[in-house]
């Protein structure tokens, strides 16, 4: 049974893939290059098209127009069964009439492999279950299951390895505790993974690669701390953390240093920095990156002056504060416990400060508020 | 779902045989029933004469037959309803681990032939069994009146033959319903009428709606109840066409059995319109 | 009042007034109850008289004897039905069941044109009237001069069989999840594998209730049965026909026999599956 397509390796490469149903268009002239050997997230709000692409890579669904690329094979329209890329599908979909053993054997035998048992035995030992495997799918816990579904993917040493959002389902510790096995299994491995998530911090976590994915088009494709530090667009701003994105405009230079205008006072940022196409720009800083001052201490670096305290939360690792600004915008500051210091009060006049290289900026004419909706935890994409 | 050409090849023998097997003999019947018998020929030869006046004929005759089958067939739909519901109710909700044993309990006496179901009821309930003379001794029923051969027997007899046919629907949509939007609707004041009024009953619907319809088609074309619980008096539309056919006036037997469908058919149709369901099968 | 005595006027209260509360509690109870003593009244008089003494007639109460039990087919004709009854069973359950599933398959699993006239076809049997149904395929038969009798109605009996077994596998198709197949392919099966190892098994629940649906609605038949079996007696048509002079308590025999028969299997069948779920 075994193809040559199957026998593909290399890059993944997606070339200008558009899929569309009817009117509605899922994945929009959408090309990036996956390295061999990395693990790769598509990260995304529900509804933007990231399972639609893992499922175009899986071949469980045909791109409208573009191509897929495995190395120098074109596996475009081959069928997923000629393909050497397994999945993890979402809720596991062990089959329930087969045991444990036979649904991890289950590709081998479709290869045509006759011994199985080794591998098999081999990968249960790496996922830890060794001891489940005469049982049936519907007798294991949901972190049990995941782990066999996993173990059934890897067990054929596939080019690519896609996860579907493999956690969603897990609590909040198992789900760590996965995220940390996942990472160390493909680095044990040696596959590329290809992750598809809507949790942002899981997606940090693991990659080393992360593509944001918004409407159908990536937004910006980098490492977790380029997307984090250096944001390009407003959504990739406020959907990675969390960010204060205040309007202003260009009115200087000073070395490597813009000097900007946010209404009426002016902070520096650095150059390479700024993705502004004029000179209106929003000014982004992350909120850990602010510094709250009463109006007598001394302060350095960037200052915007004229706040009122207009919230405090205590959350034990920080305090996070609401801070109105003289021209009615509320800025988020989150301050670590960790002088001992008696908090702000509410009502307290307050400077904020903080150090310029910290400061990005994306072109003015952005919605602000894109990337901060919260969206509930969808089971089920398109 | 997939979109290709393989539908259609695993349709191509079921729909095959049902096209010889079932349209073609409802259309030939159909076909027959203008029919009228040809002068001098042997009896069961007719021909081809577009006389739709059997139509009227019959049904002007056997009027009365009519009605009383969509009378009895609905009177038997509802008493089986009102048997079936709390039946359904209590199995769905109050049989905890004995569900499924008194699942098969229902549908069990349903293994013993129909037939002789009917049979036994007739002598239960005939002059011979030990109801009817019990009665007479209590003085409850006279000398000369009888359980069998009446309106009554016959209506029960088919209520009691169609009970798993209202009581699965009926159970299978009732056990659907999540137990806790009856707590809720408890929580927000209403006392247990108001609640299966309001939230238990319209949440059923669905299987009220195929229960019923499962029971009363049937039950309109029925004439076993008929011939073995009732008397002359309540013969049913499905008596005539029965023994009209084996004379045989197949014409008359035809005109006949179009008419009941077409009866069936819109009292179907408006009952489905009225109740909001649209996909039954 | 002390406690001790409040607790004594407590515990005296009316025995009526407890059993009142107790019967409203377990009104819907004790009504399921009676619901079932109902179902099975003409059940257990069946059985009862299985064991009558009786001649011809089984209508009184002539004395309590194994005898009919021992001699089941003593009866002229009585074993003869059956085994029609048996034998059109299988045979209209094997046919039906095999179209009805290829049927249930093209309209559960695929979106074609005439879907919905598909639909329609297949619930038009279950609405028509059995008196129609069996009148129309005998005046079939009858125009192509073939005599009622064993085949005919093998056939009949397809016929309205078919759409019972087509909703049957339906549902069960349709709680089928789709990521199962999905996840076959993506793990190397082609199509055909994907069926026959992950589509079927899973279908085969649904497949075998419809047969065994198939064949207590083709068993029990009589009307349908009466218009197309000419001579070819079956267990329906031979306890009609002895209604009128009487039916020997052979034939309570026997459909006691198959109540019991039936009751087993079906039970078996529940404790084996939910064996199945636990080991």
């Amino acid at each position: 049974m075994v193809d040559s397509a199957n026998s593909a390796r290399g890059d993944l490469k997606l070339t200008r893939v558009t899929k569309s149903y009817g009117d509605f268009t899922a994945v929009d002239d959408l090309s990036l290059t996956i390295p061999e050997g990395s693990f790769f997230a598509l990260l995304g709000p529900s509804g933007c098209g990231k399972t639609t692409t893992l499922r175009m890579i899986a071949g469980l669904e045909e791109p409208t127009v573009g191509s897929i690329h495995l190395g120098s094979t074109d596996i475009t329209t081959t069928k997923p069964y000629q393909r050497p890329i397994n999945t993890v599908f979402q809720n596991y979909a062990l089959f329930p009439h087969l045991t444990i053993f036979e649904n991890i054997a289950f590709g081998l035998r479709r290869r045509g492999i006759k011994d199985v048992d080794e591998a098999v035995n081999k990968v249960l030992g790496l996922v830890e279950l060794p001891h489940l495997a005469q049982r049936k799918p519907t007798q294991l816990s949901g972190g049990q299951q995941q782990r066999i579904a996993l173990a059934r993917a890897i067990v054929n040493r596939p080019a690519l390895l896609l996860l579907d959002e493999p956690l969603g389902a897990l609590d909040l510790k198992l789900r760590r505790q996965m995220q940390i096995e996942l990472k160390w299994i493909q680095k044990e491995v040696g596959l590329t993974f290809v992750h598809v998530t809507h949790d942002q911090e899981e997606a940090m976590t693991m990659a080393d690669t992360i593509a944001v994915m918004n409407e159908g088009k990536i937004e910006q494709m980098g490492s977790p701390a380029d997307l984090y530090d250096n944001p390009e667009t407003a959504f990739v701003a406020n959907f990675l953390g969390q960010s204060n994105l205040i309007k202003g405009s260009l009115v200087g230079t000073d070395g490597d240093l813009l000097i900007a205008d946010l209404f009426g006072q002016k902070v520096a940022l650095p150059r390479n920095r700024s993705h502004a196409v004029d000179t209106s720009i929003l000014a982004g800083i992350r909120p850990e990156k602010f510094r709250i001052s009463l109006l007598q201490t001394p302060t350095s670096g960037n200052v915007l002056s004229g706040g009122k305290i207009e919230d405090v939360s205590y959350i034990g690792v920080s305090t996070q504060y609401q801070v109105m600004m003289p021209w009615g915008q509320e800025l988020m500051v989150f301050e670590q416990n960790d002088d001992g210091v008696a908090p702000f009060q509410i009502g307290d006049p307050v400077n904020i400060s903080w150090e310029p290289i910290f400061t990005f900026a994306l072109h003015g004419d952005q919605d602000a508020e894109a990337g901060t909706e919260v969206v509930p935890e969808d089971l089920d994409e398109e | 779902m997939k979109k290709i050409r393989t539908p259609y090849l695993l349709l191509l023998p079921g729909f095959a045989f049902l096209l010889t097997f079932f349209i073609f003999p409802i259309l030939s019947l159909a076909q027959v029933s203008t029919a009228t018998p040809i002068s001098g020929g042997d009896i069961g030869e007719f021909e081809q004469t577009f006389r739709f006046r059997n139509y009227l004929e019959a049904f002007l005759d056997s009027r009365e037959h009519f009605g009383r089958s969509l009378l009895y067939a609905l009177l038997a739909t509802l008493i089986a309803l009102l048997i079936s519901y709390p039946l359904a109710y209590a199995l769905a909700f109050k049989s905890g681990k004995y569900k499924n044993v008194l699942l098969v309990l229902v549908v069990a006496p349903f293994f013993t032939s129909f037939l002789l179901r009917t049979v036994a009821w007739k002598q239960i309930l005939g002059e011979e069994g030990f109801v009817v003379p019990t009665l007479r001794n209590l003085g409850l029923l006279s000398d000369t009146a009888t359980i069998t051969s009446t309106a009554g027997a016959v209506i029960l007899g088919m209520a009691y033959n169609f009970l798993p046919f209202m009581t699965l629907p009926l159970y299978a949509s009732i056990d659907r319903i999540d137990p806790r939007t009856l707590e809720a609707s408890g929580d927000l004041y209403a006392n247990g009428f108001t609640t299966f009024r309001r939230v238990t009953l319209p949440l059923s619907m669905p299987g009220v709606v195929a229960g019923t319809l499962l029971t009363f088609i049937p039950a309109a074309g029925d004439y076993v109840n008929a011939e073995l619980l009732g008397g002359p008096n309540n013969s049913m539309i499905g008596n005539v066409i029965q023994s009209r056919f084996l004379i045989p006036d197949y014409p008359t037997t035809s005109a006949l059995s179009f008419t009941l469908m077409a009866a069936i058919l819109i009292i179907v149709v408006v009952y489905i319109r009225k109740a909001g369901t649209d996909e039954v099968v | 009042m002390s406690s001790l005595e409040k607790e004594a006027v407590v515990s005296r209260r009316p025995l009526g007034a407890s059993i009142a509360r107790w019967f409203g509690k377990n009104l819907i109870r004790i009504y399921m109850a009676l619901a079932f003593v109902y179902l099975f009244i003409p059940v257990a008089y069946t059985f009862v008289f299985s064991f009558n003494d009786s001649g011809k007639s089984n209508i009184t109460w002539q004395g309590f004897t194994f005898e009919k039990w021992l001699n089941p087919c003593g009866a002229p004709r009585v074993c003869e039905a059956l085994g029609n009854s048996i034998k059109i069973g299988l045979l209209a359950t094997i046919f039906s069941t095999i179209l009805g599933t290829l049927i249930a398959f093209a309209i559960g699993r695929y979106l074609f044109k005439g879907r919905s006239a598909s639909n329609l076809l297949i619930f038009l049997p279950m609405a028509t009237p059995e008196i129609v149904l069996g009148a129309s395929i005998l005046s079939l038969f009858l125009v192509l001069q073939i005599n009622p009798g064993f085949w005919p109605t093998v056939i009949a009996h397809v016929v309205f069989c078919v759409s019972f077994v087509v909703v049957t596998v339906k549902a069960r198709i349709a709680s089928l999840d789709p990521k199962l197949e999905q996840a076959a392919m993506d793990l190397y099966a082609n199509e055909f594998q994907t069926f026959r190892r992950v589509t079927l098994p899973l279908v085969a629940p649904g497949i075998a209730a419809a047969a065994l649906l198939a064949f207590s609605l083709s068993f029990d038949d009589f009307i349908i049965t009466n218009f197309n079996s000419g001579t070819v007696t079956t267990f329906p048509k031979f306890i009609y026909g002895a209604a009128a002079r009487g039916i020997p308590a052979q034939a309570n025999v026997i459909a006691s026999a198959v109540f019991f028969l039936a009751l087993a299997l079906v039970i078996i069948g529940q404790v084996v599956s939910r064996k199945r779920k636990v080991s």
